[in-house]
């Protein structure tokens, strides 16, 4: 399949490429996931500027927290031991998307300004209040993972701006886990949960939760949070969460015929189960 | 838009439509037929190649993006007229029936049995979910794999 003709570009800085980008253009990073949206004609932009030669968006640095380039690849992501130990659940869901070809070249900025529900790091970048850094022709500004994944396939980037990173605060001091349940055939996240716990002994200071998968897009869940701050992760605790869960969700719930709402909100509950007990075990 | 690339060891240079998919670029270019398009869409894994030593489905890369770059097709495995040993391996466990899926399986295989020797049968399979069988011969594909990882990591 061949995409719809377009006029390509390449750049060699930020500036350049925010010079370059014209009404209908796209950046084009690793191309995973505008590629094969491209090819099914879902979308044809007239100008391609390709950003994946500039090697200040590209890579991991640790300064307390983390701040990723938006043209990492998942693969260095995945095997960053400075993310595996800052935010592991980043590294862990970096490392289920796709397969091994796919996170060898798609990136993360790719990733997010294509903003598919189904694909796992956003959901632990809302849980993990990460932040979206991104540079237009007007000026530099950063947006919350929850504010910058809109609805499906939305996000709060204008036309003619760039994600030139995504930054996180450090969470080495909390258990962690990304529990995903992935689809039988395309490996796409049918429900994913993502939980940080700060424990202060055997009482949880504070929790961040999301899900997505089970939503059109990657959704904070406060009232599971609530539910499990303060407590001893008890099963009433837990169990009020997987409820609380439910809920948090009910205004955002994706399906089709196989993996209806009904079951993914339900499914959203066990794998918050699932995903505590990973974090704590 | 003018490209250059080494494809096999080989240096070519050529005029592409920018929206010319690697794929494309390959097997109607330069010929190279050995890599497939299978489902077009990032997950079967038949246009499997290396860029740059990873592998890489080559249906969801433009020609462009690949300026400058060093690709190895299955046509490029085999070494001083010896097959790569993961050709071999099979060869010899009859590790295909249709054969299409077999340029990619081997392209993929023989990149993480060089980044994991003594990979596990589990790993194995884990690793190859991005290379689809559509006559489900996975038994002896993981076989002739497991082989060349035993051997690699001199089991």
């Amino acid at each position: 399949m061949w995409p719809n003709k377009f006029d390509y570009a390449r750049a060699g800085s930020v500036d350049e490429a925010l010079g370059l980008i014209g009404d209908e253009g796209k950046f084009l990073a690793g191309g995973h996931s505008l590629l094969p949206v491209m090819k099914l004609r879902l979308a044809a932009p007239e100008q391609l500027v390709d950003i994946g030669g500039i090697d200040s968006l590209r890579g991991i640095s640790a300064n307390g927290g983390l701040t990723i380039g938006a043209t990492t690849t998942h693969a260095e992501i995945a095997d960053s031991s400075d993310v595996q130990a800052i935010c592991s659940a980043l590294a862990s869901a970096c490392g289920q998307v796709g397969d091994q070809a796919v996170r060898n070249f798609g990136t993360i900025g790719g990733n997010i300004a294509h903003a598919d529900p189904a694909s796992d790091p956003p959901t632990v970048l809302v849980a993990c209040g990460a932040t979206v850094n991104i540079q237009g022709a007007d000026g530099a500004r950063s947006v919350g993972a929850e504010d910058f994944f809109a609805d499906l396939f939305e996000t709060a980037l204008d036309d003619g701006e760039l994600i030139t990173s995504v930054s996180l605060p450090d969470l080495s001091d909390h258990q962690m886990a990304y529990a995903k349940f992935p689809h039988p055939a395309s490996r796409y996240a049918i429900v994913g949960v993502c939980v940080a716990l700060k424990m202060d002994g055997g009482t949880c200071e504070h929790a961040h939760v999301a899900v997505g998968g089970a939503t059109v897009k990657a959704v904070k869940c406060r009232g599971a949070e609530a539910a499990l701050a303060g407590s001893t992760l008890d099963d009433a605790a837990v169990g009020a969460a997987a409820e609380a869960v439910k809920a948090d969700i009910a205004d955002w719930l994706a399906g089709d015929i196989a993996y209806p709402e009904t079951y993914r909100q339900q499914m959203a509950g066990v794998f918050l189960k699932r995903a505590i007990a990973a974090a704590t075990g | 838009m003018q490209i250059s690339m080494t494809v096999n060891g080989v240096g070519h240079e050529a005029d592409v439509d920018p929206r010319t998919l690697l794929v494309h670029f390959l097997r109607e270019a330069l010929d190279l037929t050995g890599t497939k398009i299978g489902c077009d869409t990032s997950q079967c894994g038949a246009c499997t190649v290396h860029l740059n030593g990873k592998v890489l489905k080559s249906c969801t890369l433009l020609a462009v993006q690949a300026d400058g770059c060093e690709v190895t097709t299955i046509e490029g495995l085999a070494e001083g007229g010896e097959h790569h040993p993961m050709q071999t391996a099979f060869w010899e466990n009859h590790g295909l029936q249709c054969g299409y899926c077999t340029p990619g399986m081997i392209m993929a295989s023989a990149a993480f049995v060089r980044d994991n020797p003594g990979a596990s049968e589990a790993e194995i399979r884990h690793y190859l979910e991005g290379n689809i069988c559509r006559c489900t011969g996975y038994h002896n594909i993981v076989k002739a794999v497991k082989q060349v990882a035993d051997a690699a990591a001199g089991a």
